[in-house]
């Protein structure tokens, strides 16, 4: 087995991924696009992190930055430590020790993240022959090994497949897989179900909640879906327009939401277990990445927001009470909670 | 069901099957039916939201494809206000559009890009009433235009000058024009964000009360049907598994399979979802090409008899507010 140079001896009290300020920009003909502006968050083993947000809000942006698969306009500021080493500033050859050996990625489209021209076999051994130095026929049988444990029946026969051979579900089996081959301690999905029915959701989060008691994996997770972070997620991260508006663990976050754009995504979610009359909505779209407001970027859509919120970005900063929840608001949390639940009732 | 009421819409035994050529097939081999929707039975009361769920692959746009003779049904009768449409000319279709319009999935691929919003929500009036003078279209425009949430100074923009929530709502704007007494809605909301879902659901529900509409409202969110529909369908494989009112649907389901697609539903809670007793469905979808023996969804069911395999189940009355198509339930 080869020997990753880049992991140097972790000291135990620092955790596996550590980001700090993470920020994104994309150089464009409009000037430049501010994608993602100051993430911060710590990962540690067997932990899950969820990253919400709508479209845009610059969820994917931020762990594509990790894995260092920004597009060619793209640049990272910040620091991103995965055991000690930066991420951000790593030379390419460095990093590819890690993704794909230690920190895996699942895509949110199966069939365009598999290459359409190669055989399952082909794909998953190419891996570990060049992570692992083994030969093809340890491999393979490594291959079949990990497809079966996610649960792919008659996985020595589908090993010698196409990607367009199999289900969408299956596909997304396939990709699991590939991304836990080296049994990283890492996994980043990105969006890992929203492609699927929800019996095959079901299935899906259901084997990663296996995976991760198993093998004790850290999971960032990214989903625009509340109920998928609910059942998965012990931390919680709301982006809005590329930066955060909430942050803290999960089930204070659902049960405490203290932001605005929170509070009103909870609300304006159909759910199954109780029947509203009527969905309170956002109002308004959300905003042009290029033209963001100078202040809060929530603050066209926000019902609250006065000329200080339009001037001024309120600084992410702790809540009262609340150690681990993080907050960017101009607004004291019981103005906020007291304006939403006499909106609810109503 | 009352018996008072007079239905809009009576579909029975709606059958749509495609005949597909094997790949490796002679040509002179025969070529095999791809069932798509297979036997669907459904009536429709004018104001009444019908809400069709089930996974991809279950033939729900296909159902809506028929009942609009965008293509044309292998067997089966739509019976629309009393007129029987099936083997009906284009002509007779082309009147009955006026009162049925359909909302499509992707809001932007399904508005010309090469038209303005004006055009584009006029064009039905243009087509169904080619004696109306411009202004008259463009007054009509207008006041749709306000009416769904747009706003007057959009009239001249191209689609692609819009989000895709605006988007889905000039789509409304142009089914409403025609003042229709049924609008099929294809997954109208699952391309847009949540935030803008909400907005979108809404809207429907308000025009639905201020204009009498009946919908056909099909998507794979069953908690976005619940928030919309009077009555749900839920489909598996081209069959209809079950078919009740919403609160007995929600409240006892009981199909198999509805139970098994509810409980997959996360809800966002954490205390609630972590403690929930998730069916899973084992498997995948059997191919359509080849469906199983008796009961479509025997092979995936977990309590499905040797019965199962053998007789077809047909929908049936197991209360007041739900037919079913299961020997067990």
């Amino acid at each position: 087995m080869r020997s990753t140079p880049m992991t140097a001896k972790a000291a135990p009290a620092m955790s596996l991924l550590q980001v700090s300020n993470l920020g994104v920009q994309f150089g464009t003909q409009d000037g430049v696009v501010y994608a993602v502006n100051g993430l911060s968050f710590n990962l540690d083993r067997g932990q899950t992190l969820g990253i919400v947000g709508e479209s845009g809000s610059g969820k994917s942006q931020s762990v594509l930055a990790l894995m260092g698969l920004l597009a060619r306009n793209g640049k990272a500021s910040g620091e991103a430590l995965y055991k000690g080493s930066n991420l951000l500033d790593m030379p390419a050859d460095a990093l590819n020790t890690i993704r794909g050996n230690r920190m895996a990625m699942i895509f949110q489209d199966p069939m365009t993240s598999l290459n359409p021209y190669l055989t399952v076999e082909r794909q998953m051994t190419e891996v570990l022959q060049f992570h692992k130095g083994q030969d093809r026929a340890s491999a393979r049988a490594a291959s079949v090994r990990m497809l079966d444990a996610v649960k792919i029946p008659e996985a020595a026969r589908r090993v010698t497949m196409y990607p367009h051979e199999f289900s969408g579900g299956m596909r997304q089996r396939v990709m699991i897989a590939m991304a836990l081959l080296c049994e990283p301690e890492v996994l980043i999905a990105d969006e890992p179900t929203t492609a699927l029915d929800v019996t095959v959701q079901a299935q899906i989060l259901t084997l990663l909640r296996e995976l991760q008691r198993d093998f004790g994996t850290a999971i960032v997770l990214i989903t625009h879906d509340l109920g998928v972070v609910a059942g998965l997620c012990d931390q919680v991260m709301v982006l809005y327009g590329g930066r955060v508006m909430e942050q803290g663990s999960a089930a204070h976050i659902f049960a405490n939401a203290t932001h605005p754009y929170t509070l009103g995504l909870l609300r304006a979610i159909p759910r199954m277990d109780r029947d509203a009359e009527h969905l309170l909505a956002i109002p308004g779209a959300p905003p042009n990445m290029a033209r963001l407001p100078k202040g809060c970027p929530f603050c066209e859509r926000c019902a609250l927001a006065d000329a200080h919120c339009r001037d001024v970005m309120p600084v992410l900063q702790g809540v009262e009470g609340a150690a681990a929840t993080l907050r960017a608001c101009h607004k004291g949390v019981p103005v906020v909670q007291a304006m939403h639940s006499a909106r609810e009732g109503t | 069901m009352s018996t008072e009421r007079q239905a809009i819409l009576s579909v029975r035994d709606l059958k749509m099957h495609f005949q597909i050529r094997d790949e490796k097939a002679w040509p002179w081999t025969p070529t095999r039916a791809l069932k798509a929707v297979d036997g669907i039975s459904f009536d429709l009361y004018a104001g009444e939201t019908l809400g069709v769920v089930g996974e991809s692959g279950c033939g729900k746009s296909t159902l809506a494809r028929a009942i609009l003779n965008l293509h044309p049904a292998t067997a089966g009768s739509i019976v629309w206000m009393g007129q029987e449409m099936a083997g009906a000319s284009a002509q007779q279709w082309l009147a009955v559009r006026k009162d049925v319009q359909m909302i499509f999935q992707d809001p932007l691929a399904s508005l010309n890009p090469r038209m303005t919003v004006a055009q584009i929500i006029g064009e039905p009036l243009r087509t169904h009433h080619p004696e109306m003078s411009p202004e008259a279209v463009m007054d009509k425009v207008r006041a749709i235009m306000q009416r769904v949430g747009l706003t007057e100074q959009q009239i001249n923009r191209y689609p692609h000058e819009f989000s895709g929530g605006q988007c889905q709502r000039i789509g409304i704007a142009r089914a409403l024009i025609m003042q229709p007494k049924l609008i099929v809605c294809d997954e109208p909301v699952s391309a847009l964000d949540v935030s803008i879902q909400a907005q979108i659901i809404n809207l429907l529900k308000e025009l639905q009360q201020e204009f009498g509409l009946a919908l056909i409202f099909i998507a794979h969110d069953l908690a976005v049907v619940r928030h919309i529909s009077h009555r749900i369908m839920v489909m598996y494989l081209g069959h209809a598994m079950e078919l009740a009112h919403k609160a007995a649907l929600y409240a006892e389901p009981r199909h198999p399979y509805t139970q098994a697609l509810l409980s997959a539903i996360p809800i966002p809670d954490p205390e609630l979802e972590r403690n929930k007793v998730v069916q899973l469905l084992q498997g995948d979808l059997p191919s359509p090409m080849s469906p199983p023996s008796g009961c479509v969804f025997r092979t995936r069911c977990p309590v499905a008899t040797a019965r199962c395999a053998h007789e077809v189940p047909q929908l049936r009355e197991v209360s007041a507010q739900t037919r079913v198509a299961c020997w067990r339930a």
